[in-house]
């Protein structure tokens, strides 16, 4: 089986949750919906406090090309604009909504479209009206990868089924429940595309997943969809990474996958994006996965877009005095959380509870230059060498190492046997590099 | 509302330690031990004893009296112990293994900063200090008693003689198979070759160690110990020189010390190379039989040079 050099091979962890069927959960009397969900610029308000709102209504515009708008997740009325806590960290603008339990919809919501007969140019509308972002984590949104400029030619379709975070199981949950619906997604977006081609990677992990689209492609009879087995290695499920097991191809440093003609969307955005397109109904929900030993109802759960994790971890019947850190995310790459206030978001793929007897990694020992990190770093960098020169503040000669390619993936940190927390110094250099960067823009300009 | 902890990614940490990683290199070196006892009788184990208890006593000692965070837990003076009791004579006197050790721990690792921070091998430094303080000590050699022979408990000098190395400048090969079980003069844990490639087995399977030093290093050894043979060239004795001396031994755990050798798979290449080609000329050319200590010794000091020029290529440079 192909495969990416480097990665780690962390315990996948998924069997508490990977045959919980997708379940829904109650309607929170509460949404906290962020107009910033996804990369590029924030959504603009367009409520006022006190206005009512239906679910799907558009409640933030997009504010320019690399942004998207956000919906009200059920009807409701609007009770603050407000600087509200984000999973991403720190607090951001956001619109609070009272539901009032009747879960009323606007009157376009669900309507269906034969997106067969739409041009291309309408069917990347449709796909940034829905508000889709990419549901991997990164949240990158859908119709700027679908917009690629004229001088670059998009020659296959990669979709992204890897779930390789140890723990997760919503893609997993969501390929074999509504692998018609991913289908239909794939085939919208290679018409949006212009092409035949698509590989589905799916680790290997999840063979199930893999047979579920094999029959579905066969009982439809789609030709040019084809679903690959990769090999459990994290972090597969990462944009490069993914691109060299299925095809070979390098993305350059500093580009992107449309440089060597490529897109890649991850499986529950295919479906996501089916459902806002052929269906009009826009990304107001998405499946999470609740997960970690100190949740008595752990499994997959079809949630709003603004559910408190709270209200989420409530009703998973978390035990919090057993938790001593809650994780927006996966375990390797996701973040722990201050508050449980934040809101579920369009990015949010899981929330991992961690006991409170997790080893807290205040203390680490000296580096013995074992090179393990250098091993594990999918993009082949020296996390060691890097890391070093981050804590003695040399940015710069950071940046000479290749510092910017780091995917950030947490691999080098995992696999470093003095516990020294490699990616954090990494990510730091980063921070002030770009600082710094900003800051001399601004004086430039 | 519970308290939370806050930190940065990832939240899992592999299994594996210093202290664990540590313990792998103990038990691999254990065969290796074993048949030095087993050839060389009661006194082998002591030496073991002194220079293991001194190594590990020395850094307790160091970093309570400097107020440092004590880590002889992570195991790392322990195997520095091990590692210069196998490359000493079996019959070196305890207070010269303790010297020796004092050296390893203090001056070659802790002066520069513990753990991670020397740029010598510890336990090679120890032996070279050794030799060079008392020739006479280090290179008077026990011929191997074994099990069966009566002088296995007795710890007083037993018959001396010349280690096959030596033998060879003289131009008389010990047999291989001898060189290979260890029936042979030498330090306590070089002779066996069988008993050291167990334990080097162990260390690869593991992951703890790469092939890339031991490979080039051998192969080095090997060619080169044929090429400049003593009746011209190509005439030379390769498996001989693989199998005598501490070759293995080096090759597989000096060599491969993670802290003083190079970071990355090209780097450890061009270490091996080196000190392949320094072994076979101090063999050959030298005024010790032996060169595996020195060419070590000396790889590790442009070893930060190694680094410098083999930092890798990234994966996303261009297509
Ligand atoms: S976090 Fe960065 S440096 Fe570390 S392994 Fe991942 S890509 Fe490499
Ligand atoms: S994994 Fe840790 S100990 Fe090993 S070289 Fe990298 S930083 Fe050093």
């Amino acid at each position: 089986m192909p495969s990416f050099p480097g990665g780690i091979h962390p315990d996948d962890c998924k069997g508490q949750t990977r045959d919980r069927k997708i379940e829904k959960i109650p309607l929170p009397d509460k949404l906290i919906i962020p107009l910033s969900q996804h990369i590029g610029n924030p959504a603009k308000c367009k409520v006022k406090v006190g206005e009512t709102v239906l679910k799907g209504q558009v409640i933030g515009d997009a504010d320019g090309f690399v942004s998207l708008p956000v919906h009200a997740s059920s009807s409701g009325e609007v009770t603050a604009v407000e600087n509200s806590p984000h999973p991403q960290g720190k607090r951001s603008p956001a619109i609070v909504i009272k539901t009032d339990g009747r879960d009323q919809a606007v009157k376009e919501f669900g309507l269906q479209r034969n997106w067969e007969q739409l041009s291309v140019h309408e069917l990347i509308q449709f796909v940034k009206e829905a508000g889709i972002a990419g549901l991997g984590g990164a949240a990158f949104p859908a119709h700027v990868k679908l917009s690629p400029p004229p001088e670059k030619k998009i020659d296959l379709l990669l979709i992204n089924g890897a779930e390789c975070e140890p723990f997760l199981t919503a893609d997993h949950r969501l390929m074999l429940e509504q692998s018609e619906e991913i289908l239909q997604g794939i085939r919208i977006l290679l018409t949006i595309l212009g092409l035949e081609n698509c590989l589905i990677g799916i680790e290997e992990n999840k063979r199930e997943c893999y047979e579920a689209l094999v029959s579905g492609i066969r009982i439809k009879g789609l030709s040019g969809i084809k679903p690959v087995l990769l090999p459990v290695k994290y972090p597969q499920g990462s944009e490069s990474q993914l691109i060299y097991s299925l095809t070979g191809r390098e993305v350059p440093s500093g580009g992107l996958p449309l440089d060597i003609g490529i897109v890649v969307q991850n499986v529950g955005t295919a479906a996501a994006l089916f459902h806002g397109v052929a269906r009009n109904i826009p990304l107001i929900s998405r499946v999470v996965t609740v997960t970690g030993a100190a949740v008595r109802k752990p499994g997959n759960y079809l949630v709003p877009l603004g559910t408190q994790i709270s209200r989420l971890l409530e009703f998973c019947e978390a035990d919090l005095g057993r938790t001593g850190k809650v994780i927006c995310g996966g375990p390797l790459m996701g973040i722990s959380q201050p508050t449980l206030d934040a809101p579920v978001i369009k990015g949010t793929c899981g929330i991992l509870l961690q006991g409170s007897n997790f080893s807290a990694d205040t203390e680490w020992g000296n580096c013995i230059r074992c090179g393990r990190c250098i091993r594990s770093c999918p993009t082949l960098l020296l996390p060691v060498t890097i890391a070093a020169l981050s804590r003695k503040d040399r940015f710069t000669e950071c940046r000479e190492y290749g510092l910017l390619d780091c995917k950030e993936c947490g691999c080098c940190s995992f696999v470093c046997p003095a516990k020294i927390p490699l990616t954090h110094y990494i990510k730091l250099a980063k921070y002030h590099l770009l600082k710094e960067q900003h800051q001399q823009n601004k004086s430039g300009a | 509302m519970p308290k939370l902890t806050i930190s940065s990614a990832p939240h899992i940490r592999a299994e594996h330690s210093i202290q664990s990683i540590m313990l792998d290199v103990l038990f691999a070196l254990l065969p290796a031990a074993l048949a030095g006892i087993y050839f060389f009788g009661l006194k082998s184990l002591l030496l073991i004893a002194t220079c293991v208890i001194t190594c590990v006593a020395v850094e307790w000692l160091y970093q309570n009296a400097c107020g440092f965070r004590i880590t002889v837990s992570d195991l790392s003076a322990a195997v520095t112990g091990l590692l210069l009791a196998l490359v000493l004579p079996p019959q070196t006197p305890w207070w010269a293994a303790g010297t020796g050790s004092i050296v390893a721990i203090l001056v070659t690792k802790q002066f520069f900063g513990g753990l991670g921070h020397n740029i010598f091998n510890p336990a090679l430094i120890g032996r070279a200090f050794l030799m060079a303080s008392w020739p006479a000590y280090m290179t008077t050699w026990a011929q191997p008693a074994g099990l069966y022979s009566h002088d296995w408990l007795s710890l007083t000098d037993a018959v001396t003689g010349a280690t096959p190395l030596a033998l060879a400048k003289t131009g008389q090969y010990t047999s291989q198979i001898d060189l290979f079980l260890g029936s042979v003069g030498g330090c306590v844990g070089e002779t066996s070759a069988l008993a050291l490639l167990l334990g080097a087995c162990y260390l690869l399977l593991r992951g703890h160690i790469g092939w890339q030093t031991p490979a080039s290093y051998l192969g080095t050894v090997a060619l080169l110990s044929w090429v400049l043979g003593e009746n011209g060239f190509f005439t030379g004795h390769p498996m001989f020189h693989l199998l005598a001396g501490g070759l293995i031994l080096g090759a597989f755990f000096m060599a491969t010390d993670p802290v003083t050798t190079p970071l990355t798979g090209k780097g450890k290449i061009i270490f091996g190379l080196g000190a392949g080609i320094l072994t076979v000329v101090i063999r050959k050319y030298g005024g010790y039989p032996e060169g595996v200590c020195y060419s070590i010794l000396l790889m590790n000091a442009v070893t930060p040079l190694i680094d410098r020029f083999t930092a890798k290529r990234r994966l996303e440079a261009g297509k």
